[in-house]
């Protein structure tokens, strides 16, 4: 099946039936609930007990709002998508609900939320869904808003699907130069279907404090559903990139030479080609008036 | 929406240099009871704009809350009371959000504010 975010705008696609799926799929329901609990704990409240007021990026029907709740937070949850935010009405979401864009930036007044979590939501901003859309600039305002509203040395933990390598760095690039320092934390990277990218990002300038987490079943240890394993992993992925390096092609500034060119005619020959012989005048340079 | 997330809304639209705070319209409201938590209160106090929250408070007819407040207030058990009461437990169901500066509106239905802007407003 393609991609959700080829397939419609957010506020198209997340319609009355698929918004449904989000109260009745026991399955869904599960992996949205470990994802943000997963997506709380990267985010490394302090343990005091505190209640906090925190984002929730892409609400939705505020299943990972319930995580928040649960654990006696406050929250802020925006979404563009309005059948998704009744759905959250008819749950009796804990936080307080917005419909908006956050590519067009947040509108919060600055320095006064303590942490964003969001589940697999910014990945949209990549995609241009109307002819105003400019994915950069709805980055750009998006993580620019969000570093303007957070409280010093608060954390936003951004759970996305990048489409690939290219979107992510994208992603990536626009959160650093809203300022933010941070990288991606990726669970279960051996496994296709429990792969999760956290981009992990810390408002304020790089301390010894904003260490990057570690990501779960690094080791190879595999992710099982009903079973979670504990130990995690011990190797830290900064951007996982899955293309390797091209070969660099031996050329020199003087062309291939004289040897490659023997080389290769000798290897037509044995494969049966008619070559020419090879005389002085192979591969022989030209004049330079010519 | 509470008041709470009144408090830290400002106008998004471009050129908008003063946005915040939003005058809240308030047509209907409900209160829904909250176990109060001094701990929060004290730690969201310094971020609260206080003039807006009592402003937005007299919005939805309570007019309990001082004209000022600081820290020293937070030991009182009864501003606690009413700070929280405030903060958490009135939300505006119907009504709508307006911007000081250019006037527009932000409508208010079944307790979620419509944020969203118009492409000449980005």
């Amino acid at each position: 099946m393609p991609r959700p975010e080829v397939q419609a705008p957010p506020e198209i696609f997340y319609n009355e039936t698929e918004a449904r799926k989000y109260t009745t799929s026991s399955r869904i329901i599960e992996i949205q609930a470990k994802i943000s609990e997963r997506a709380l704990e990267l985010l490394a409240l302090p343990n005091d007990g505190v209640p906090r007021l925190l984002l929730d990026i892409g609400c939705g029907s505020g299943l990972s709002g319930e995580t928040l709740s649960e654990n006696g937070h406050h929250w802020i949850g925006y979404d563009i998508s309005e059948s998704m935010l009744n759905v959250a009405l008819e749950r009796e979401a804990e936080g307080d609900l917005l419909l908006a864009d956050m590519g067009q930036g947040l509108g919060l007044r600055p320095g006064v939320v303590d942490g964003a979590i969001s589940i697999s939501a910014v990945q949209w901003l990549c995609y241009a869904d109307k002819s105003s859309h400019e994915p950069r600039m709805r980055l750009k305002a998006f993580f620019g808003s969000l570093y303007r509203c957070l409280a010093r040395g608060a954390r936003a933990v951004l759970q996305l699907y990048a489409e690939n390598m290219d979107q992510s760095e994208m992603i990536m690039m626009y959160a650093m130069r809203a300022g933010f320092a941070g990288g991606i934390v990726v669970d279960w990277p051996h496994s296709s279907k429990a792969r999760k990218a956290y981009l992990v990002l810390t408002c304020g300038p790089p301390s010894v404090q904003s260490y990057l987490p570690k990501g779960k079943g690094e080791d190879g240890a595999m992710c099982s559903e009903d079973e979670e394993s504990d130990d995690d992993g011990n190797q830290t992925v900064g951007i996982y990139d899955r293309t390797r390096p091209r070969k660099k092609a031996k050329i020199n500034k003087n062309g291939k030479g004289k040897e490659w060119v023997f080389k290769k005619k000798e290897q037509m020959r044995k494969k049966g080609y008619s070559v020419p012989p090879d005389t002085k005048y192979t591969a022989r340079k030209r004049k330079a008036h010519f | 929406m509470r008041l709470l997330t009144h408090n830290m809304l400002s106008c998004n639209i471009k050129g908008v240099a003063n946005g915040f705070p939003l005058r809240l319209e308030a047509e209907k409201w409900v209160e829904k009871e909250v176990e109060l938590n001094a701990d929060f209160l004290r730690h969201i106090f310094p971020k609260i704009e206080w003039k807006a929250l009592a402003g937005a408070a007299r919005a939805v007819g309570y007019c309990e809350l001082p004209e000022e407040a600081d820290a020293a207030m937070l030991d009182s058990e009864d501003f606690l009371r009413r700070f929280h009461h405030a903060l958490l437990e009135i939300h505006v169901e119907e009504g709508a959000l307006v911007c000081p500066e250019t006037g527009r509106g932000f409508p208010i239905t079944k307790g979620i504010p419509n944020m969203l802007l118009h492409e000449d407003e980005v």
